[in-house]
């Protein structure tokens, strides 16, 4: 019996150590909230957030293999793109919109940006940066455009068509008026990065960039 | 004498039997107060002390009630759906009661075309009230009252059993904790009213259909209903799962024969789909029951904005398709997705990747099965199922 319990409990434990990066993205939802995981992938974050946050979550994902995986693990996702399919929600359906990882890889990430916060009272926003030393250090000296293991596909083939950098994204927030209620730059491993305040030190150490919004 | 020499001898069908509509009538669309009458159900494992645990599941155009048994009593074969319902499957009989009901309209023991109309104790034929798929789910509704249950567990059901389930949450979505609606849509589309209409004109071309009394006459517009079943079947496989199955090999037989005999395989496949439906389903209920499904538009009275017909619908809902179905294609099912999504209703949609068409939800589709199998399992989960 015991035995037995304390297996679960270790099952439990396991099955709840997610991604790093999506752990921080985890921290700052409130539990029992309404969440749309943008781009949900196989549901890790999704998954995470309905069993320890007692969200009311949903999911959108592009792969069909991702669908399938995720409504086989009782996850209410459906089938779509942020560039199409976020028309369809109501205005301020959920608390979060999350777009994790994936802003980069829309047609019309402004479109895709201002339809997040107008479905979702909050936005949070992840994005590989540009403007990370490496990248800097791969285009002056090797020329080459920016490739590393968070970024490990070709240009030619990469899904990622709009890239930018942490000073690029807080631009667009100005010109969108859109509040920046909390931010920062993760490393490569997707551990948070202590910088202080300084954009211009986040912009050059930070791998990933992570932002809540809010109108 | 009797006009019921005139139908065929058959032992009465297994199963369960309820005469509904005896106090108050069912109402159905076109106006008409009918009843009483009967529903024929099956039911599969136990209802549990709360009654929470219950699954209607709807049958499709020509499916019945045997959802799960393993005899069917006219065909011999195992019930249409049994590969998902039954103990230890995804529908699992030891753990949920489910109800499947023939539909009103039907031939397989509840009201319709070919059951004696009281009034005259002769077949009701033609004059069978027209119904709709409105009416099949509110005639439902008053059997599951009478089994006492307040709220469904789930509603499930793929093509016209879909519409149901679509019907269901529309009309009663306070009775349905979740809803899998599955190769199916919110309408009958333009070229799915024209097959079932070749269908039915195939019926109404045999001399033998009598202007729909061949029950009185003694004839049987076998003919008719096997060139309908034929058509409708072919709308239900896919281009490459027919050239699969068949090429174009022969049948029985060396070389073509210069004649209209049946040369190829697919053609002796079709004359036998067509043959065995006949023994089991009966002419006018085919015509009553396509038109059920011609009629379906779940938008209509919302003027075409669909996301109305779910305003504050709590029910989740699992809305599977299959890549290959022209009858009900992905696209259809993401407008239904997408008015979910908009009436701010608890929604899946899944595209299944399957080259065999709109049968795919009746076949062995591992993935399909993975994916009902984690939306019951979640859904139990919500609903504290264990």
């Amino acid at each position: 019996m015991n035995e037995t319990a304390s297996n679960s409990a270790a099952n439990l434990a396991h099955s709840d150590r997610i991604r790093v990066d999506l752990q921080l993205i985890a921290d700052m939802i409130e539990p029992g909230t309404r969440v749309l995981d943008i781009g949900c992938g196989d549901g890790e974050l999704l998954g995470y957030l309905t069993r320890t946050k007692k969200v009311d979550g949903r999911g959108l994902e592009l792969s069909n293999e991702g669908v399938r995986n995720c409504v086989a693990q009782g996850l209410p996702v459906m089938q779509g793109d942020a560039d199409r399919d976020l028309a369809d929600y109501p205005d301020s359906a959920f608390d979060y919109a999350i777009l994790s990882q994936t802003l980069q890889a829309t047609q019309r990430p402004k479109e895709v940006l201002s339809e997040l916060l107008r479905i979702g009272n909050k936005a949070i926003v992840s994005f590989p940066n540009f403007g990370h030393w490496r990248a800097r250090l791969d285009l002056m000296f090797k020329g080459r455009m920016p490739q590393n293991p968070n970024l490990p596909i070709m240009w030619y083939e990469t899904p990622n068509i709009h890239f930018c950098t942490v000073l690029d994204f807080v631009e667009l927030c100005k010109e969108m008026n859109l509040t920046i209620e909390r931010s920062m730059v993760l490393n490569e491993a997707g551990s948070k990065l202590s910088l202080g305040s300084q954009t211009r030190f986040s912009n050059f150490l930070g791998n990933q960039a992570l932002f809540m919004l809010s109108k | 004498m009797s006009t019921a020499t005139n139908t065929e001898k058959r032992p009465p069908l297994p199963g369960h039997h309820m005469v509904l509509g005896e106090t108050e009538k069912l109402r159905l669309d076109s106006g008409v107060e009918f009843g009483p009458f009967t529903l024929a159900y099956q039911t599969y494992g136990e209802l549990n002390a709360d009654k929470s645990n219950a699954i209607l599941v709807c049958h499709a155009l020509t499916g019945d009630q045997y959802v799960a048994d393993e005899v069917h009593p006219i065909t011999g074969k195992e019930g249409w759906w049994s590969e998902i319902v039954g103990p230890g499957k995804i529908i699992d009989t030891d753990k949920y009661f489910v109800i499947c009901s023939n539909v009103i309209g039907g031939c397989l023991g509840s009201s319709g075309p070919k059951e004696i109309n009281p009034e005259t104790g002769k077949p009701w034929g033609l004059d069978f009230p027209v119904i709709t798929i409105a009416d099949m789910v509110r005639a439902q509704t008053m059997l599951i009252d009478a089994l006492g249950i307040e709220m469904l567990f789930a509603v499930i059901g793929g093509a016209m059993g879909g519409m149901q389930v679509l019907e269901w949450c529309k009309s009663y979505p306070e009775r349905v904790y979740a809803a899998a609606p599955i190769a199916t849509s919110f309408r009958h589309s333009a070229q799915n009213i024209a097959f079932h209409e070749v269908g039915r004109q195939a019926v109404m071309a045999d001399p033998d259909w009598c202007g729909g009394n061949y029950l009185l006459e003694g004839k049987k517009p076998s003919r008719g209903l096997a060139v309908a079943r034929m058509t409708a079947h072919i709308t239900y496989l896919s281009q490459p799962a027919l050239h699969r199955k068949f090429g174009r090999k022969l049948q029985n037989r060396g070389a073509i024969t210069y004649s209209f005999d049946q040369d190829f395989q697919v053609e002796s496949y079709l004359r036998h789909q067509g043959k065995s439906f006949v023994d089991r389903f009966d002419a006018n209920s085919y015509l009553y029951i396509t038109r059920a499904m011609d009629y379906f538009d779940l938008s209509l009275e919302y003027d075409g904005r669909l996301a109305e017909a779910f305003q504050g619908c709590k029910t989740r809902f699992c809305v599977v398709s299959f890549s290959s179905d022209w009858c009900f294609t992905t696209a259809e099912s993401r407008i239904v997705a997408h008015a979910l999504n908009a009436a701010s209703c608890n929604v899946s949609c899944v595209e299944i990747e399957s080259d065999k068409g709109h049968d795919a939800f009746l076949l062995d589709e591992p993935d399909f099965h993975m994916v009902l199998s984690g939306f019951i399992e979640g859904a139990a989960e919500g609903r504290g199922l264990k």
